[in-house]
């Protein structure tokens, strides 16, 4: 089940300059572990010191931020379009 | 695209690391926040009373503590709003010693985005951009929209696409460029970190957005020098990002380290609506990350489900004894109507947000009575009027004629007695 991910300029420097790519993980987990094997320094940037995705970046899955579709427990769906973006605030 | 100077530059949150001056808002590295920081130490006898005393009345008065550029020339007249004292808002909700901060009349678009604004542009300009823009619940969008106009630069301003058609209005006649996006505010701020990755555009909220926080900063020494240079106990700000209540926060501390205030505990306490109030629901639960939500208020300017400066927001609320809470939106529209009928300000729903939390945290202790609290009214009423359709349905017109006056007057007051009275008959019954 291929579905695309996307990577913000900032992650370029990790994955020769390629700003997506295809995988076929089942859920955030696996894309991580996934990430760690293909962009070993990207795994590393985007991961904190216990393993876990860092607290400044975003996942999306199609617009939505995967915490409303059920984070860790979503599982990827076939054409999928995964973006992880650093959170930024603004407004008020 | 970047510039050095010894008086200030980009600094991460996190590991430490500097990044000069340049147009870059979270660290390469660990991905977090990106902040001014000063040589504060050379601003010392530079950053006086009385040099601040000597400047216009206006935010240009602190530059020496802002992200300007030298050889910036300050062209509008932002800032230095009111600090009221609010007597009849206080009597109503039991304060002694209450003031409102009125950014209600911020020049130049009426509320406190003119402060960031001026200093995020005066950066756009020295790195070069030729056009500058921001993700925007409204007020941003008006500022940038209107700054930009005066300065000559081109704007294309992202916005949800439900956003009040005054501050729509408000941002098209400067001759923005006006992009409504069909989705709610986080995902007009998604697209606005994509667009920054791929333009070359300076947005305000995203790659300026270290300097443009740093204007907030100036509504925190205008309280201080507009209370005689002194602090006070207790700040209510309301909360959309957690970058103002922050600031103000840095503001009085960097007052205090320069030796222009005395020291003392301030308590900061943030106001969100409950129908988006991610960084209340933090403070309250003692948590240090924030669950995001679907915003659903009508106080659309605060409307921010995922605050990327939530978590540090929420700590300092915790860290400093303060507290946060959050209010209905039939709330929110008394809070409108008790700040306009006491103090004779007519502020926009975050305005009502903050005004009926304030009276809240009173109700419930949290303040007591005779501490020096500041209120910070943040935008105006005019913008969204909306929030108040069909609570002052129009009246019937008269005759010009002093006989039908006088039959009006006499029907209008005719009506509060008999409403009294059968009041007065039911609490006889009871």
């Amino acid at each position: 089940m291929p579905f695309k991910v996307m990577l913000p300029t900032a992650f370029t420097r990790h994955t020769e300059g390629q700003k997506q790519f295809a995988s076929t993980a089942s859920d955030l987990s696996s894309l991580l572990t996934e990430i760690n094997t293909t962009f070993p320094a990207l795994g590393t940037q985007i991961k904190d010191e216990d393993g876990k995705l860092r607290r400044f970046i975003n996942v999306y899955v199609n617009d939505e931020d995967i915490r409303f579709l059920g984070g860790e427990g979503y599982a990827f769906q076939d054409g999928d379009e995964v973006m992880l973006i650093p959170s930024i605030a603004g407004g008020c | 695209m970047e510039y050095s100077c010894t008086a200030y530059e980009l600094k991460c949150n996190e590991c430490g690391k500097r990044f000069g001056n340049r147009p870059l808002s979270g660290c390469p590295d660990c991905l977090a926040p990106l902040e001014v920081v000063y040589d504060l130490d050379s601003a010392r006898g530079e950053f006086t009373r009385e040099s601040i005393a000597a400047g216009p009345a206006n935010i240009w008065r602190y530059a020496r503590l802002l992200p300007i550029p030298e050889g910036f020339q300050p062209d509008l007249p932002v800032g230095f709003t009111p600090l009221v004292r609010a007597r009849n808002l206080g009597k109503r909700i039991g304060a002694v010693n209450l003031y409102v901060k009125n950014d209600a009349v911020c020049f130049p678009t009426l509320s406190f985005k003119d402060r960031v604004v001026s200093v995020a542009l005066a950066n756009a300009q020295k790195f070069g951009f030729t056009t500058v823009g921001c993700s925007s619940t409204g007020n941003l969008a008006n500022s940038v929209a209107a700054q930009a106009a005066r300065l000559g630069i081109k704007a294309c301003i992202l916005v949800p696409a439900d956003l009040e058609p005054a501050k729509i209005l408000n941002t098209l006649v400067y001759g923005a460029r006006l992009i409504r996006v069909d989705g709610n505010y986080d995902h007009v701020n998604r697209l606005c970190t994509l667009i920054a990755d791929e333009y070359n555009w300076g947005l305000v909220n995203v790659n300026l957005r270290p300097y443009y926080a740093e204007g907030s900063k100036t509504v925190g020494f205008e309280i201080a020098e507009q209370l005689g240079w002194r602090l006070p106990d207790n700040v209510v700000v309301p909360m959309a990002g957690g970058s103002l209540i922050r600031k103000i926060r840095k503001a009085f501390r960097e007052l205090v380290y320069l030796g222009l205030v005395e020291d003392k505990p301030v308590k900061f306490f943030g106001a969100q609506a409950t129908g988006c109030s991610p960084i209340s629901v933090a403070v309250k639960n003692g948590a240090d990350f924030i669950e995001p939500q679907r915003p659903n208020t009508i106080a659309r300017s605060l409307a921010i489900g995922n605050p990327a400066d939530g978590p540090a927001a929420a700590k300092m609320i915790r860290g400093d004894g303060g507290w946060a809470e959050d209010v209905s939106d039939v709330e929110i529209v008394s809070g409108i109507q008790e700040l306009a009928e006491t103090e004779g300000i007519f502020t926009e729903t975050a305005g009502g947000v903050t005004t009926a939390v304030t009276a809240r945290l009173y109700a419930h202790g949290r303040i007591r009575p005779d501490e020096t609290t500041v209120v910070c009214i943040t935008g105006n009423g005019l913008k969204t009027t909306d929030a108040l359709a069909g609570h002052y349905p129009a009246s019937r017109a008269i005759r010009p004629r002093l006989a039908d006056f006088d039959a009006y007057l006499k029907e209008l007051d005719g009506a509060v007695p008999e409403l009294e009275l059968a009041l007065a008959g039911g609490a006889h019954a009871l």
